[in-house]
């Protein structure tokens, strides 16, 4: 060992994965992504928008009127978010339409500008035909076309940047499609609740709950997974998105159990739990970015592999 | 790879060409680093001063598509040289142009595509900056290109300034040299053939017989990297003979193409969006209201 090639100091806090590591000057061997806060506003709108779809078609076939008209509006607004932020992050945003140049399924962002596109197009045309109270029947089937393909829109999101070489995604692969679709049930049910009146709003508290339940488990399951690559979402900015998020998160839930039924405690408990689904977004983000700055995450993935398959 | 396969009309589909860099002749003059540059027209990417021994260039990006690394070691270069020897190693990185490129493979607009010759290039008239690619890339070579705001801008580290062209950018294997029968320009400007250019299959014959000899001569961690058809990338179209492991070099010592794992990952993301449709609907479970 030289001195060269320590990688430097500032590693040192580090726990099991920082043994014997050599590094190039201590630079990371993997680029930063290039995405700025569109992409995790996106992760948050695309999956409120998409859980927001599927929620208001059952609440149409329920009967639940109030309920299904809020939500065909959440998700068309949502979904006309979402490609505005996307658009945004381009290097060059007059060339978007080069998205639909191809299909791909080797691209979940591929797949993903496909089914964003189906989608939005299809809850614009629910939520004018909902507004001008014309053609019940091509608001149903539009309707249908994006509550068949909302689940995927919150989900997809997790293997787009799982799809990387970044460990922190690459690794949580099984476990982050997850934890977004926890965390899109979660925020579609707070955000019907901010605009339906609390005795109409039982299935979206019901919601809220069982997603955020879903999140906590999925995001803990990850983080067993992960073992030291779960450094990053725990640590710098990353670690105080993830605990926002879990606090948040706990505290909207809570509230909403025990005051979920009156206006105030719906209000309060909703929003919370909608600040928690982006922060949440946010901590996912900003962990990649921390893992892909520091080659140990990077080198040790890899020589654990090399060294479990020559056992 | 059979380029038929991809698509190519049999006329088309040129023998696979790519680089063997062998980093036992590099002699750090960054040669390759220059003609690149000249012949790419590829901008200036900050004058600093690192400290890192000679390297002042410090990585692969956009606006460098062959970047010599410099690494000095108390480590014999012969095995039986003894202890307390010094050596200097010199290796000159460059895109690996992947068989499975993740890149390519996640390129949301086609602009990254398979040439006829086996090699991964940007289409910058298609490229719309999306940026997927550049985590993609087990190796951090491809970047956002940034340029400077003004000519007469101070020098100053990268990313300079923050007007941006906009798309990603990387090394071509001088496509257009390519198609007219010329080598690389950083292959053709090396003055020690440590950078050579030829059909991929000649290459890893001429590897295997140079590392022959340097193991016979006693060389200290004289390895392959990158050219074994059967790792995580299926191979390098451009591979390397260094000295010692792939992360002296800041390269990674197994990379894998993440798209290996697609089927495990759409799987994940169907399950979840099957739960959260069955989510919702027990939602209902309770009552409509």
């Amino acid at each position: 060992m030289t001195s060269v090639q320590e990688p430097p100091q500032t590693h040192a806090s580090s726990t099991e994965g920082s043994t014997e590591m050599r590094s190039y000057y201590g630079r990371p061997i993997l680029k930063d992504p290039v995405w700025t806060w569109e992409i995790p506003t996106y992760f948050f709108a695309g999956g409120l928008a998409g859980a927001s779809s599927t929620l208001s078609l059952v609440a149409r076939a329920a009967g639940n009127e109030p309920l299904a008209r809020a939500t065909t509006y959440i998700s068309a607004v949502g979904d006309a978010v979402s490609p505005m932020l996307l658009i945004s992050d381009l290097g060059r945003p007059e060339r978007f339409l080069n998205m639909f140049r191809v299909f791909k399924v080797t691209s979940p962002m591929s797949v993903g500008s496909w089914v964003l596109g189906a989608s939005g197009t299809a809850n614009g045309f629910a939520a004018a035909a909902e507004l001008l109270g014309i053609l019940p029947r091509l608001r149903l089937a539009a309707e249908t076309v994006s509550a068949l393909l909302g689940p995927l829109l919150a989900t997809y999101t997790g293997i787009l940047v799982a799809d990387t070489a970044i460990p922190a995604w690459h690794e949580a692969r099984r476990d982050l499609p997850f934890v977004f679709a926890g965390s899109s049930a979660a925020s579609a049910g707070a955000a019907a609740m901010l605009f339906v009146p609390p005795d109409d709003a039982g299935p979206a508290r019901r919601l809220l709950l069982a997603g955020a339940a879903v999140e906590g488990v999925s995001m803990r399951m990850m983080e067993e997974r992960l073992g030291f690559v779960a450094e990053p979402y725990k640590t710098g900015t990353a670690g105080r998105f993830s605990k926002a998020a879990r606090g948040l998160t706990v505290a909207g839930a809570a509230l909403t159990a025990v005051a979920g039924r009156k206006r105030g405690g719906a209000a309060a408990g909703a929003a919370l739990v909608l600040a928690g689904g982006m922060c949440l977004r946010w901590a996912v983000y900003k962990a990649g970015f921390q893992s892909a700055r520091d080659p140990r995450y990077t080198v040790n993935v890899q020589r654990r592999r090399l060294e479990s398959a020559r056992d | 790879m059979n380029l038929t396969e991809l698509g190519y009309a049999p006329e088309e589909a040129q023998e696979r060409v790519g680089f063997f860099t062998d980093t036992s002749v590099c002699i750090g003059c960054k040669a390759c680093e220059v003609a690149c540059k000249e012949w790419n027209l590829v901008p200036e990417d900050g004058l600093l001063w690192t400290g890192e021994s000679y390297d002042n260039t410090s990585e692969l990006g956009a606006n460098t598509w062959r970047h010599v690394a410099f690494i000095e070691q108390e480590k014999p270069l012969f095995v039986d040289d003894g202890d307390g020897t010094l050596r200097w190693l010199m290796s000159s990185d460059v895109c690996k142009h992947c068989t499975e490129a993740g890149c390519l493979d996640v390129c949301p607009t086609g602009a990254l595509f398979r040439t006829e010759f086996g090699t991964v290039v940007v289409q910058e008239d298609v490229c719309n900056g999306c940026g997927y690619c550049v985590p993609a890339c087990p190796f951090g070579v491809l970047d956002k290109r940034h340029l400077p705001e003004h000519s007469a801008d101070p020098p100053g580290p990268p990313p300079l300034g923050t007007k941006e062209d906009g798309r990603v950018w990387k090394c071509t294997l001088c496509y257009d040299r390519l198609k007219d029968g010329h080598e690389p320009a950083c292959a053709k400007a090396c003055p020690t053939d440590s950078i050579q250019f030829g059909p991929l299959d000649e290459l890893r014959a001429r590897a295997d017989e140079r590392l022959a000899k340097l193991e016979d001569e006693g060389w200290n961690g004289a390895r392959l990297y990158g050219e074994d058809p059967d790792d995580g990338v299926g191979g390098f179209g451009a591979f390397f003979l260094l000295l010692d492991e792939p992360e002296v070099y800041g390269l990674p010592p197994d990379p894998v193409v993440p798209t290996r794992h697609l089927r495990e990952m759409w799987a994940a993301a169907g399950l979840a969006a099957g739960a959260l449709a069955v989510g919702v609907l027990g939602a209902f479970l309770g009552g409509a209201r």
